[in-house]
């Protein structure tokens, strides 16, 4: 599957991953009294297996990306998990995450180009922007004859912006099959439900009548259905039509008391709330 | 004064369409992207000859937008066109977080712009684009005077790296610049050199300002004239050189005077070197209805405002 990866790392290495991921997620927002912690920690198994078992990466870091898989992050918000798992890659030291926020950071509070932060090629953070975006870089790598796929991450409430209708009008339209574009189905958005501020109705439904081939994974934080699930994507690109994953997942997942509400979307928990997560989440790697 | 011949009259956006003809046989990484208005770009040579590396994005701008910033990703030099106003206004956080915070090297080429896009009316007709742009970090804006003008700034930019704005319009107008002149970024271009005033201008602009000065001239007044096609970044150096000798300025754009050329140029007065100025400009307006002719007359953007905007500024140097 993968030629250049240094090693496959087996399930365990990826829920030890997860753990620690989590953990940094939860440190990060926890010292600036800031962040989006909900978000992150439900796309959490997403990121820790695109990263570490799906995509065909280069050893280092340049913006072009030519010869290897590409990742954007539309929902720039969820940038702490994002952060922990470049740095928990190599892209840069994991000490830089206690910088998560701060003045003269390079981990800026939504992701940036801007501080040369490696391992992110375009800012994000004014929603529904990246399909575009991924658009484009799946076109140039079929211009430059680069077999290689591009993958990205949605929100579902960003699909209220209205530039990803067109995006996803003209990748399937212009058969993008070298595109990967996964929505996180976690149902919440600022003000509650997606589907009492602004119905999403059926995602997967939309996506298919736009003519793209969409296969969903029921439960986006299981490590097990992620590897599937992504790999099942992996298998139906090339064929005509851009790839959408549905992913259902639960904002929060992995801290009892940040799951089954939109609370955490964007609120940092206490010192004594850090305390009880973290106990919930053992320290694997080694924490920053 | 010196003289300036009208080549025969032509629109700045077959300048653009023969800059990316250009490109298209010399430069395999330029790619041009159009939201559905290829026809009034004048991209139709690029496409038939390079129908690969062109991008119909539909009536799509924030999309193309976007799909430019990608382009980039992979080594591409994307060139996305379409009428100003939705390529400015419409897709404004689109340019500036994709392209302009993200460093993208998208060239933003924007035709019809100001009034002279004539009778479609004020939907059309942005006079707000050049600020819009020029507030961008990072971001260039260019306003060349005529089709030979337009073509050499096409094909200047595809070299220059980072985000560009190129700003050129629908009518047909004096082209009086050199064929396969070379177009340096930010350079200021002196046309006429002159004691008792300085009239800058830029894109349509220019060419009346020389009918101005000439007009002037035989009123005894001498005026010096400069094309400045880069609005940013500006030629500060060309500009307080020019006002330090004549004490006094004329600007004048197809533009609002908020945001637009004038206001960098007074910028620029003011912290250097405070001097007298008139701003031959829309006066916070929308533009209608009307023949290009018949709009630049009716809101002073014509060699007649250039020439009272100058008898006005003498008066209080």
């Amino acid at each position: 599957m993968k030629t250049n990866l240094k090693k496959m790392p087996n399930t365990q290495e990826l829920q030890d991953l997860v753990f620690q991921v989590r953990r940094d997620i939860l440190r990060m927002v926890h010292k600036v009294n800031s962040g989006h912690p909900g978000g992150s920690l439900g796309c959490t198994e997403f990121l820790v297996t695109l990263y570490n078992e799906i995509m065909d990466l280069k050893e280092g870091f340049d913006m072009d990306g030519i010869g290897e898989d590409l990742f954007f992050l539309s929902n720039g918000h969820i940038s702490p998990v994002f952060y922990s798992v470049l740095a928990r890659r190599g892209y840069f030291p994991v000490e830089e995450l206690n910088t998560f926020r701060l003045i003269d950071s390079r981990l800026q509070g939504h992701p940036t180009t801007h501080e040369g932060l490696p391992g992110v090629r375009v800012a994000s953070g004014s929603l529904g922007q990246g399909m575009s975006v991924a658009i484009g870089a799946a076109l140039a790598k079929k211009l430059n004859g680069d077999d290689h796929l591009v993958f990205s991450l949605h929100g579902d409430g960003e699909l209220q912006e209205g530039q990803n209708w067109e995006a996803i009008m003209y990748a399937a339209g212009n058969k993008v099959d070298n595109l990967i574009a996964t929505v996180d189905r976690n149902g919440q958005q600022i003000d509650g439900p997606t589907e009492k501020v602004l119905p999403l109705g059926d995602v997967a439904e939309k996506f298919k009548v736009f003519g793209w081939d969409v296969l969903e994974i029921e439960n986006g934080n299981d490590l097990e259905q992620v590897i599937a699930g992504l790999n099942e994507a992996k298998s139906r690109t090339g064929k005509g039509k851009p790839v959408c994953v549905v992913m259902t997942t639960e904002m929060g997942n992995g801290v009892d008391f940040m799951m089954h509400t939109h609370a955490w979307h964007g609120k940092a928990p206490s010192d004594e709330q850090l305390a009880t997560a973290l106990d919930q989440n053992p320290e694997t790697l080694g924490d920053y | 004064m010196t003289k300036y011949t009208d080549q025969g009259k032509q629109d700045t956006r077959s300048g653009y369409g023969a800059g990316m003809t250009e490109l298209g046989r010399t430069n395999p990484n330029v790619v041009a992207l159009c939201a559905d208005l290829v026809g009034s770009l004048k991209i139709e040579t690029f496409i038939e000859e390079s129908p690969e590396r062109f991008f119909q994005t539909g009536i799509a701008e924030a999309n193309m937008m976007g799909i430019a910033a990608g382009l980039t990703i992979g080594g591409k030099i994307p060139f996305a066109s379409t009428f100003a106003n939705f390529a400015t206004g419409r897709v404004y956080d689109q340019i500036r977080q994709s392209i302009a915070y993200s460093d993208k090297n998208v060239k933003i080429c924007a035709s019809h712009a100001g009034l002279t896009l004539g009778e479609d009316g004020a939907t059309h007709q942005i006079l707000e684009d050049i600020g819009l742009m020029k507030m961008l970090p990072g971001m260039t804006v260019i306003n060349p005077c005529d089709f030979n003008q337009t073509k050499a700034a096409t094909i200047a930019i595809a070299e220059h790296h980072g985000p560009v704005y190129l700003r050129f319009g629908r009518p047909k107008v004096a082209n009086f610049t050199p064929v396969d002149q070379k177009f340096e970024i930010g350079k200021a271009v002196m046309l006429n050199e002159g004691t008792d005033v300085t009239i800058i201008a830029t894109g349509h602009l220019v060419w009346e300002a020389l009918i101005a000065a000439e007009r002037l001239e035989n009123q005894g007044i001498s005026s010096e004239v400069i094309n400045i096609h880069t609005i940013k970044p500006l030629d500060e150096e060309a500009i307080l050189a020019s006002v330090k000798k004549t004490g006094c300025v004329v600007t004048a754009e197809e533009h609002n005077y908020l945001g637009g050329l004038g206001e960098s140029v007074s910028g620029v007065l003011a912290s250097h070197f405070p001097a007298p100025q008139e701003f031959v400009a829309t006066k916070d307006t929308f533009g209608e209805s009307g023949t290009p002719e018949q709009l630049m007359e009716k809101y002073g953007l014509n060699n007649k405002a250039i020439e009272e905007a100058v008898l006005k500024v003498l008066k209080r140097k």
